[in-house]
Protein backbone atom coordinates (compact mmCIF):
# COMPACT_ATOMS: atom_id res chain seq x y z
CA UNK A 1 0.00 0.00 0.00
CA UNK A 2 0.94 3.43 -0.74
CA UNK A 3 -0.15 7.07 -0.12
CA UNK A 4 -1.39 8.99 -2.60
CA UNK A 5 -2.67 12.66 -2.29
CA UNK A 6 -4.61 14.32 -4.96
CA UNK A 7 -6.88 17.67 -4.91
CA UNK A 8 -10.84 16.85 -5.06
CA UNK A 9 -12.99 18.73 -6.18
CA UNK A 10 -11.21 21.87 -4.76
CA UNK A 11 -10.11 20.09 -1.56
CA UNK A 12 -6.63 17.92 -0.30
CA UNK A 13 -7.96 14.41 -0.26
CA UNK A 14 -5.30 11.43 0.13
CA UNK A 15 -5.44 7.62 0.94
CA UNK A 16 -3.85 4.57 1.37
CA UNK A 17 -3.98 2.55 -2.19
CA UNK A 18 -2.75 -0.37 -3.70
CA UNK A 19 -1.15 -0.29 -7.04
CA UNK A 20 -3.91 -1.74 -9.19
CA UNK A 21 -6.89 0.54 -7.78
CA UNK A 22 -8.56 2.22 -10.04
CA UNK A 23 -9.16 6.06 -9.71
CA UNK A 24 -12.64 5.13 -9.64
CA UNK A 25 -11.96 2.65 -6.75
CA UNK A 26 -10.43 5.70 -4.89
CA UNK A 27 -12.99 8.19 -5.44
CA UNK A 28 -16.04 5.75 -4.50
CA UNK A 29 -14.68 3.38 -1.28
CA UNK A 30 -11.91 5.76 -0.01
CA UNK A 31 -13.35 9.61 -0.64
CA UNK A 32 -17.05 7.83 -0.55
CA UNK A 33 -17.42 10.56 -3.66
CA UNK A 34 -20.30 7.54 -5.42
CA UNK A 35 -21.70 9.71 -7.80
CA UNK A 36 -18.65 8.52 -10.06
CA UNK A 37 -20.58 5.39 -11.46
CA UNK A 38 -19.06 2.44 -12.42
CA UNK A 39 -21.02 1.12 -15.26
CA UNK A 40 -19.09 -1.09 -17.56
CA UNK A 41 -15.61 -1.55 -15.56
CA UNK A 42 -14.10 -2.01 -18.98
CA UNK A 43 -13.54 1.67 -20.64
CA UNK A 44 -16.83 1.43 -22.92
CA UNK A 45 -19.69 3.14 -21.21
CA UNK A 46 -18.17 6.87 -19.91
CA UNK A 47 -20.64 6.80 -16.87
CA UNK A 48 -17.11 7.33 -14.48
CA UNK A 49 -16.40 9.81 -16.76
CA UNK A 50 -14.50 12.60 -14.38
CA UNK A 51 -11.97 15.68 -15.45
CA UNK A 52 -8.50 15.19 -14.42
CA UNK A 53 -6.48 18.39 -14.61
CA UNK A 54 -9.48 19.83 -16.58
CA UNK A 55 -9.64 17.01 -18.88
CA UNK A 56 -12.06 14.44 -19.74
CA UNK A 57 -11.33 10.48 -18.79
CA UNK A 58 -12.40 7.47 -17.70
CA UNK A 59 -11.89 7.30 -13.50
CA UNK A 60 -12.28 3.53 -14.54
CA UNK A 61 -9.36 3.05 -17.15
CA UNK A 62 -6.56 4.85 -14.75
CA UNK A 63 -4.87 4.47 -11.21
CA UNK A 64 -5.05 6.18 -8.36
CA UNK A 65 -0.97 6.52 -8.35
CA UNK A 66 -1.41 7.81 -11.90
CA UNK A 67 -3.85 10.83 -10.71
CA UNK A 68 -1.41 11.76 -7.57
CA UNK A 69 -0.50 15.37 -7.19
CA UNK A 70 -3.74 16.49 -9.80
CA UNK A 71 -6.67 18.49 -9.46
CA UNK A 72 -9.95 16.35 -10.07
CA UNK A 73 -13.31 17.39 -10.03
CA UNK A 74 -16.56 14.77 -9.77
CA UNK A 75 -19.55 15.13 -10.18
CA UNK A 76 -20.16 16.03 -6.97
CA UNK A 77 -17.99 19.49 -7.93
CA UNK A 78 -20.29 20.42 -10.32
CA UNK A 79 -23.29 22.40 -8.25
CA UNK A 80 -22.75 26.16 -7.58
CA UNK A 81 -21.03 26.86 -4.02
CA UNK A 82 -24.60 27.12 -2.50
CA UNK A 83 -25.71 24.22 -3.26
CA UNK A 84 -28.32 24.39 -6.28
CA UNK A 85 -27.24 23.38 -9.38
CA UNK A 86 -25.26 24.62 -11.82
CA UNK A 87 -26.33 25.65 -15.67
CA UNK A 88 -25.30 22.48 -16.87
CA UNK A 89 -27.02 20.17 -14.43
CA UNK A 90 -30.17 22.14 -14.48
CA UNK A 91 -30.87 21.66 -18.39
CA UNK A 92 -30.33 18.29 -18.03
CA UNK A 93 -33.53 18.84 -15.54
CA UNK A 94 -35.48 21.15 -18.02
CA UNK A 95 -35.05 18.98 -20.37
CA UNK A 96 -35.30 15.86 -19.26
CA UNK A 97 -32.06 14.55 -20.25
CA UNK A 98 -32.13 11.41 -17.65
CA UNK A 99 -34.50 8.75 -17.02
CA UNK A 100 -32.19 6.48 -14.61
CA UNK A 101 -29.71 8.80 -14.39
CA UNK A 102 -27.10 6.33 -13.85
CA UNK A 103 -24.92 7.44 -16.85
CA UNK A 104 -25.59 10.94 -15.61
CA UNK A 105 -22.68 11.91 -14.20
CA UNK A 106 -20.85 10.67 -16.77
CA UNK A 107 -22.56 12.86 -19.40
CA UNK A 108 -22.34 15.79 -17.38
CA UNK A 109 -18.33 15.93 -16.59
CA UNK A 110 -18.58 15.00 -20.53
CA UNK A 111 -20.62 17.97 -21.49
CA UNK A 112 -18.99 20.64 -19.40
CA UNK A 113 -15.38 18.95 -21.25
CA UNK A 114 -16.74 20.07 -24.43
CA UNK A 115 -18.35 23.26 -23.46
CA UNK A 116 -15.13 24.28 -22.27
CA UNK A 117 -13.18 23.64 -25.33
CA UNK A 118 -16.20 24.31 -27.47
CA UNK A 119 -18.71 27.17 -26.12
CA UNK A 120 -21.36 27.14 -29.14
CA UNK A 121 -21.20 23.19 -29.82
CA UNK A 122 -23.18 22.08 -32.88
CA UNK A 123 -26.16 19.16 -32.30
CA UNK A 124 -23.06 17.17 -34.79
CA UNK A 125 -20.37 18.52 -32.68
CA UNK A 126 -22.19 17.46 -29.41
CA UNK A 127 -23.37 13.46 -30.68
CA UNK A 128 -19.63 13.22 -31.38
CA UNK A 129 -18.30 14.23 -28.19
CA UNK A 130 -20.36 11.94 -26.59
CA UNK A 131 -19.70 8.68 -28.45
CA UNK A 132 -18.06 7.45 -25.45
CA UNK A 133 -20.86 8.16 -23.13
CA UNK A 134 -23.58 5.20 -23.10
CA UNK A 135 -27.02 5.91 -21.83
CA UNK A 136 -29.67 3.02 -21.78
CA UNK A 137 -33.01 5.07 -21.23
CA UNK A 138 -33.16 8.08 -22.86
CA UNK A 139 -32.49 7.98 -26.74
CA UNK A 140 -29.75 10.35 -26.43
CA UNK A 141 -32.25 12.96 -27.88
CA UNK A 142 -32.86 14.90 -24.58
CA UNK A 143 -29.47 14.95 -23.74
CA UNK A 144 -28.35 16.86 -26.74
CA UNK A 145 -30.82 18.92 -26.34
CA UNK A 146 -30.00 19.53 -23.03
CA UNK A 147 -26.10 20.25 -23.26
CA UNK A 148 -27.46 22.26 -26.54
CA UNK A 149 -29.57 24.58 -24.15
CA UNK A 150 -26.82 25.41 -21.78
CA UNK A 151 -24.76 26.97 -24.21
CA UNK A 152 -27.39 29.25 -24.71
CA UNK A 153 -28.47 27.73 -28.05
CA UNK A 154 -31.85 27.63 -29.40
CA UNK A 155 -33.05 23.84 -29.41
CA UNK A 156 -36.14 23.45 -30.61
CA UNK A 157 -34.86 22.18 -34.10
CA UNK A 158 -33.05 19.39 -32.26
CA UNK A 159 -33.95 16.20 -33.77
CA UNK A 160 -34.08 12.74 -33.01
CA UNK A 161 -31.66 10.53 -34.83
CA UNK B 1 -6.54 -7.42 -11.66
CA UNK B 2 -3.36 -9.20 -9.55
CA UNK B 3 -1.46 -6.42 -7.83
CA UNK B 4 1.77 -4.71 -9.00
CA UNK B 5 3.47 -1.59 -7.77
CA UNK B 6 3.55 1.55 -9.43
CA UNK B 7 6.64 4.16 -10.45
CA UNK B 8 6.65 6.85 -12.20
CA UNK B 9 10.15 8.33 -13.25
CA UNK B 10 11.01 11.89 -14.44
CA UNK B 11 12.95 10.69 -17.12
CA UNK B 12 13.35 7.88 -20.23
CA UNK B 13 16.96 7.40 -18.48
CA UNK B 14 15.10 6.37 -14.99
CA UNK B 15 12.33 4.63 -16.82
CA UNK B 16 14.27 2.11 -18.77
CA UNK B 17 15.94 1.41 -15.79
CA UNK B 18 13.03 0.81 -14.16
CA UNK B 19 12.05 -1.39 -16.86
CA UNK B 20 14.92 -3.65 -16.20
CA UNK B 21 13.61 -5.24 -13.34
CA UNK B 22 11.92 -8.47 -13.60
CA UNK B 23 8.61 -8.22 -14.84
CA UNK B 24 8.23 -4.71 -15.33
CA UNK B 25 6.23 -3.51 -17.74
CA UNK B 26 5.84 0.30 -19.55
CA UNK B 27 2.11 2.22 -18.64
CA UNK B 28 1.32 4.64 -21.46
CA UNK B 29 -2.21 6.48 -21.31
CA UNK B 30 -2.94 2.53 -20.09
CA UNK B 31 -6.53 2.43 -22.69
CA UNK B 32 -5.45 -1.17 -23.48
CA UNK B 33 -3.17 -1.69 -20.48
CA UNK B 34 -5.48 -1.79 -17.93
CA UNK B 35 -8.32 -3.01 -19.14
CA UNK B 36 -6.08 -6.13 -20.38
CA UNK B 37 -4.95 -6.25 -16.15
CA UNK B 38 -8.45 -6.17 -15.81
CA UNK B 39 -8.57 -9.43 -17.34
CA UNK B 40 -5.53 -10.99 -16.45
CA UNK B 41 -4.02 -11.50 -19.66
CA UNK B 42 -1.35 -9.80 -17.51
CA UNK B 43 0.09 -10.04 -14.38
CA UNK B 44 3.42 -7.20 -14.49
CA UNK B 45 5.08 -6.96 -11.13
CA UNK B 46 5.97 -3.10 -11.52
CA UNK B 47 3.74 -0.88 -14.39
CA UNK B 48 6.28 2.10 -15.48
CA UNK B 49 4.36 4.64 -15.92
CA UNK B 50 5.48 7.42 -18.67
CA UNK B 51 3.39 9.68 -18.04
CA UNK B 52 5.37 12.09 -16.25
CA UNK B 53 8.37 12.02 -18.84
CA UNK B 54 8.03 15.68 -20.20
CA UNK B 55 10.51 14.66 -22.89
CA UNK B 56 8.17 12.42 -24.78
CA UNK B 57 5.66 14.94 -25.02
CA UNK B 58 4.42 17.35 -27.78
CA UNK B 59 4.54 17.69 -31.37
CA UNK B 60 6.83 19.97 -33.46
CA UNK B 61 8.56 20.08 -37.08
CA UNK B 62 12.26 18.68 -37.47
CA UNK B 63 14.81 20.76 -39.02
CA UNK B 64 14.33 18.54 -42.06
CA UNK B 65 10.57 19.03 -42.62
CA UNK B 66 9.57 15.96 -40.92
CA UNK B 67 6.66 16.00 -37.70
CA UNK B 68 7.65 14.88 -34.82
CA UNK B 69 5.66 13.27 -32.32
CA UNK B 70 6.54 12.36 -28.83
CA UNK B 71 6.13 8.55 -27.92
CA UNK B 72 4.01 9.88 -24.43
CA UNK B 73 2.24 12.21 -26.72
CA UNK B 74 -2.06 12.01 -26.12
CA UNK B 75 -3.76 11.29 -29.25
CA UNK B 76 -6.38 14.59 -28.21
CA UNK B 77 -2.67 16.50 -28.80
CA UNK B 78 -2.25 15.38 -31.90
CA UNK B 79 -5.38 15.92 -33.37
CA UNK B 80 -5.15 19.14 -31.74
CA UNK B 81 -1.69 20.10 -32.38
CA UNK B 82 -0.59 18.50 -35.89
CA UNK B 83 -3.55 19.82 -37.50
CA UNK B 84 -2.45 22.45 -39.28
CA UNK B 85 0.96 20.87 -40.56
CA UNK B 86 -0.09 17.35 -41.32
CA UNK B 87 -3.82 17.35 -41.42
CA UNK B 88 -4.13 13.41 -41.98
CA UNK B 89 -2.41 12.36 -39.29
CA UNK B 90 -4.32 15.16 -36.90
CA UNK B 91 -7.52 13.29 -38.53
CA UNK B 92 -6.87 9.95 -38.10
CA UNK B 93 -5.73 11.18 -33.76
CA UNK B 94 -8.88 12.84 -33.70
CA UNK B 95 -11.35 9.79 -34.56
CA UNK B 96 -9.61 7.07 -32.23
CA UNK B 97 -12.24 5.66 -29.90
CA UNK B 98 -13.61 8.99 -27.50
CA UNK B 99 -12.33 11.96 -26.18
CA UNK B 100 -11.89 10.45 -22.88
CA UNK B 101 -10.16 7.69 -24.26
CA UNK B 102 -8.19 10.50 -26.59
CA UNK B 103 -7.00 12.33 -23.20
CA UNK B 104 -4.92 9.47 -22.02
CA UNK B 105 -4.36 7.10 -25.00
CA UNK B 106 -0.72 7.49 -26.76
CA UNK B 107 1.01 7.00 -29.76
CA UNK B 108 3.23 5.00 -28.29
CA UNK B 109 1.45 2.68 -26.42
CA UNK B 110 -0.76 2.21 -30.23
CA UNK B 111 2.62 1.15 -31.75
CA UNK B 112 3.92 -1.03 -29.17
CA UNK B 113 0.67 -2.97 -28.84
CA UNK B 114 0.35 -3.03 -32.60
CA UNK B 115 -3.85 -4.15 -32.27
CA UNK B 116 -4.36 -5.44 -35.88
CA UNK B 117 -7.28 -3.04 -35.67
CA UNK B 118 -5.76 0.04 -34.65
CA UNK B 119 -5.33 3.34 -36.28
CA UNK B 120 -1.83 4.85 -36.18
CA UNK B 121 -0.08 1.60 -37.36
CA UNK B 122 -1.45 2.44 -40.82
CA UNK B 123 -0.19 6.19 -40.60
CA UNK B 124 3.41 5.15 -39.21
CA UNK B 125 3.59 2.49 -42.40
CA UNK B 126 1.48 4.82 -44.84
CA UNK B 127 3.91 7.27 -44.28
CA UNK B 128 7.06 5.61 -43.64
CA UNK B 129 7.77 6.74 -40.67
CA UNK B 130 10.49 6.14 -38.59
CA UNK B 131 9.79 4.73 -34.59
CA UNK B 132 12.54 6.14 -32.56
CA UNK B 133 13.16 4.14 -29.02
CA UNK B 134 15.32 5.11 -25.89
CA UNK B 135 17.93 2.28 -27.90
CA UNK B 136 17.87 2.83 -32.29
CA UNK B 137 15.61 4.27 -35.04
CA UNK B 138 12.98 1.49 -36.80
CA UNK B 139 12.01 1.90 -39.75
CA UNK B 140 7.91 1.23 -39.85
CA UNK B 141 8.67 -1.01 -42.57
CA UNK B 142 10.75 -3.22 -40.42
CA UNK B 143 8.84 -2.34 -37.23
CA UNK B 144 5.44 -4.14 -37.75
CA UNK B 145 5.81 -7.78 -37.30
CA UNK B 146 2.22 -9.12 -37.48
CA UNK B 147 -0.83 -8.89 -35.21
CA UNK B 148 0.77 -7.65 -31.61
CA UNK B 149 3.95 -8.14 -32.47
CA UNK B 150 6.88 -5.68 -33.09
CA UNK B 151 10.40 -5.55 -33.26
CA UNK B 152 10.36 -3.87 -29.96
CA UNK B 153 12.67 -5.56 -27.47
CA UNK B 154 11.49 -6.27 -23.93
CA UNK B 155 12.08 -2.90 -21.99
CA UNK B 156 12.38 -0.57 -25.20
CA UNK B 157 10.26 2.68 -25.10
CA UNK B 158 8.95 4.63 -27.95
CA UNK B 159 10.35 8.13 -27.34
CA UNK B 160 9.66 9.57 -30.67
CA UNK B 161 8.02 9.11 -33.73
CA UNK B 162 9.30 11.17 -37.09
CA UNK B 163 6.22 11.33 -39.87
CA UNK B 164 8.19 12.72 -43.58
CA UNK B 165 4.57 15.23 -44.59
CA UNK B 166 2.98 13.98 -47.26
CA UNK B 167 1.69 16.42 -49.81
CA UNK B 168 -1.60 15.36 -49.56
CA UNK B 169 -3.29 12.67 -47.23
CA UNK B 170 -6.19 10.95 -45.59
CA UNK B 171 -7.22 7.84 -43.51
CA UNK B 172 -10.57 6.54 -43.91
CA UNK B 173 -11.76 4.13 -41.48
CA UNK B 174 -15.32 2.17 -41.70
CA UNK B 175 -15.48 1.84 -37.90
CA UNK B 176 -16.97 -0.63 -35.74
CA UNK B 177 -19.61 0.47 -34.35
CA UNK B 178 -19.05 -0.92 -31.13
CA UNK B 179 -15.32 -0.74 -30.29
CA UNK B 180 -14.82 2.30 -32.63
CA UNK B 181 -11.80 0.39 -33.53
CA UNK B 182 -10.79 0.27 -37.49
CA UNK B 183 -13.02 -2.78 -39.07
CA UNK B 184 -11.11 -1.61 -41.71
CA UNK B 185 -9.02 1.44 -41.88
CA UNK B 186 -7.15 2.85 -45.23
CA UNK B 187 -4.11 5.32 -45.08
CA UNK B 188 -3.08 6.76 -48.38
CA UNK B 189 -0.30 9.25 -48.60
CA UNK B 190 1.03 11.20 -51.69
CA UNK B 191 4.69 12.38 -51.65
CA UNK B 192 6.60 13.87 -54.31
CA UNK B 193 8.40 10.68 -55.39
CA UNK B 194 5.29 8.36 -54.64
CA UNK B 195 1.72 7.49 -53.25
CA UNK B 196 2.09 4.76 -50.18
CA UNK B 197 -1.30 3.20 -49.02
CA UNK B 198 -1.76 1.25 -45.80
CA UNK B 199 -4.34 -1.12 -44.52
CA UNK B 200 -5.48 -1.86 -40.68
CA UNK B 201 -8.63 -3.68 -39.63
CA UNK B 202 -7.95 -6.12 -42.21
CA UNK B 203 -5.35 -8.62 -42.26
CA UNK B 204 -4.47 -11.64 -39.66
CA UNK B 205 -0.95 -10.14 -40.05
CA UNK B 206 -1.76 -7.04 -39.07
CA UNK B 207 -1.04 -3.71 -40.89
CA UNK B 208 0.11 -3.95 -44.79
CA UNK B 209 0.89 -1.56 -47.39
CA UNK B 210 -1.26 -2.17 -50.40
CA UNK B 211 1.23 -2.81 -53.48
CA UNK B 212 -1.12 -2.73 -56.68
CA UNK B 213 -2.60 0.64 -54.92
CA UNK B 214 0.63 2.40 -54.56
CA UNK B 215 1.69 1.57 -58.37
CA UNK B 216 -1.68 2.84 -59.64
CA UNK B 217 -1.53 6.07 -57.72
CA UNK B 218 1.56 6.87 -57.98
CA UNK B 219 0.59 6.90 -61.73
CA UNK B 220 -3.06 8.96 -61.26
CA UNK B 221 -3.99 10.11 -58.05
CA UNK B 222 -7.70 9.60 -58.30
CA UNK B 223 -10.10 7.07 -57.17
CA UNK B 224 -10.77 5.78 -60.21
CA UNK B 225 -7.10 4.66 -60.62
CA UNK B 226 -7.96 2.08 -58.23
CA UNK B 227 -11.45 0.53 -60.24
CA UNK B 228 -10.96 -3.21 -60.78
CA UNK B 229 -8.09 -3.23 -58.03
CA UNK B 230 -8.69 -5.77 -55.59
CA UNK B 231 -7.42 -7.70 -52.27
CA UNK B 232 -7.89 -11.04 -51.38
CA UNK B 233 -9.98 -12.05 -48.05
CA UNK B 234 -8.53 -15.70 -48.20
CA UNK B 235 -5.85 -14.20 -45.33
CA UNK B 236 -8.37 -11.78 -43.73
CA UNK B 237 -9.80 -11.04 -40.76
CA UNK B 238 -12.96 -13.23 -40.64
CA UNK B 239 -14.86 -12.37 -37.22
CA UNK B 240 -18.65 -11.60 -36.26
CA UNK B 241 -18.27 -8.50 -37.38
CA UNK B 242 -17.26 -9.33 -41.23
CA UNK B 243 -15.98 -12.10 -43.20
CA UNK B 244 -13.08 -11.65 -44.85
CA UNK B 245 -14.47 -11.12 -48.61
CA UNK B 246 -16.39 -8.32 -46.49
CA UNK B 247 -12.87 -6.57 -45.32
CA UNK B 248 -11.32 -7.01 -48.67
CA UNK B 249 -14.11 -5.08 -50.37
CA UNK B 250 -13.94 -2.69 -47.72
CA UNK B 251 -10.04 -2.30 -48.26
CA UNK B 252 -11.02 -0.76 -52.04
CA UNK B 253 -14.20 1.52 -50.86
CA UNK B 254 -12.17 2.88 -47.86
CA UNK B 255 -9.01 3.36 -50.34
CA UNK B 256 -11.27 5.27 -52.95
CA UNK B 257 -12.50 7.48 -50.09
CA UNK B 258 -9.72 8.17 -48.83
CA UNK B 259 -7.79 9.52 -52.14
CA UNK B 260 -10.62 11.35 -52.65
CA UNK B 261 -10.50 13.35 -49.20
CA UNK B 262 -6.66 13.40 -49.33
CA UNK B 263 -5.90 16.92 -48.09
C1 LIG C 1 -13.14 2.63 -25.79
C2 LIG C 1 -11.84 2.57 -26.54
C3 LIG C 1 -11.83 2.85 -27.90
C4 LIG C 1 -10.65 2.80 -28.63
N1 LIG C 1 -10.70 3.07 -29.96
C5 LIG C 1 -9.57 3.00 -30.70
C6 LIG C 1 -9.58 3.30 -32.09
O1 LIG C 1 -10.60 3.67 -32.67
N2 LIG C 1 -8.40 3.21 -32.77
C7 LIG C 1 -7.24 2.87 -32.15
O2 LIG C 1 -6.22 2.83 -32.81
N3 LIG C 1 -7.20 2.61 -30.84
C8 LIG C 1 -8.33 2.67 -30.10
N4 LIG C 1 -8.27 2.41 -28.75
C9 LIG C 1 -6.97 2.08 -28.15
C10 LIG C 1 -6.26 3.36 -27.70
O3 LIG C 1 -5.84 4.09 -28.83
C11 LIG C 1 -5.06 3.10 -26.81
O4 LIG C 1 -4.77 4.32 -26.23
C12 LIG C 1 -3.80 2.61 -27.47
O5 LIG C 1 -4.00 1.48 -28.25
C13 LIG C 1 -2.75 2.24 -26.44
O6 LIG C 1 -2.12 3.39 -26.02
P1 LIG C 1 -1.87 3.66 -24.47
O7 LIG C 1 -1.01 4.85 -24.41
O8 LIG C 1 -3.18 3.74 -23.80
O9 LIG C 1 -1.01 2.42 -24.05
P2 LIG C 1 -1.13 1.41 -22.82
O10 LIG C 1 -2.48 0.84 -22.75
O11 LIG C 1 -0.61 2.07 -21.61
O12 LIG C 1 -0.07 0.33 -23.28
C14 LIG C 1 -0.28 -0.54 -24.38
C15 LIG C 1 0.98 -1.37 -24.61
O13 LIG C 1 2.04 -0.56 -25.08
C16 LIG C 1 3.15 -0.56 -24.17
N5 LIG C 1 3.63 0.82 -24.19
C17 LIG C 1 2.93 1.93 -23.82
N6 LIG C 1 3.64 3.05 -24.10
C18 LIG C 1 4.81 2.64 -24.65
C19 LIG C 1 5.97 3.32 -25.16
N7 LIG C 1 6.06 4.66 -25.20
N8 LIG C 1 7.00 2.58 -25.62
C20 LIG C 1 6.91 1.22 -25.63
N9 LIG C 1 5.86 0.52 -25.17
C21 LIG C 1 4.81 1.22 -24.70
C22 LIG C 1 2.60 -1.06 -22.87
O14 LIG C 1 3.60 -1.71 -22.11
C23 LIG C 1 1.52 -2.02 -23.33
O15 LIG C 1 2.07 -3.24 -23.69
C24 LIG C 1 -9.44 2.46 -27.98
C25 LIG C 1 -9.43 2.20 -26.61
C26 LIG C 1 -10.60 2.26 -25.88
C27 LIG C 1 -10.57 1.98 -24.43
S1 LIG D 1 -17.21 2.34 -15.98
FE1 LIG D 1 -15.58 3.42 -16.88
S2 LIG D 1 -16.13 3.44 -18.95
FE2 LIG D 1 -17.74 2.25 -18.08
S1 LIG E 1 -30.63 7.81 -17.96
FE1 LIG E 1 -30.56 5.71 -17.62
S2 LIG E 1 -28.67 5.16 -18.55
FE2 LIG E 1 -28.92 7.20 -19.15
Amino acid sequence: MTQVSMTVNGKAASGEVEGRTLLSSFLRENLHLTGTHVGCDTSQCGACVVHVNGEAVKACTILAAEAAGAEVTTIEGMANADGSLSVLQQSFQDHHGLQCGFCTPGMVMSAAALLKENPKPTEAEVRDYLEGNICRCTGYHNIVKAIMAASGQEVAAVAAE
Amino acid sequence: MYNFDVVVPGSVAEAVAALGEEDAQALGGGQTLIPTLKQRLASPSVLVSLSGIAEIKGVCKTDDGQLSVGGGTTHATVAREAAGTFAGLAGLAGHIGDPAVRNRGTIGGSLANNDPSACYPAAALGTGATIITNAREIAADDFFQGMFTTDLEEGEIITEVRFPVPEASSYQKFEQPASRFALVGVFVAKFADGVRVAVTGASNDGVFRWDEAEAALSANFAPEALDGLTVSGDDMINDLHGTGAYRAHLVGVMAKRAVAAAS
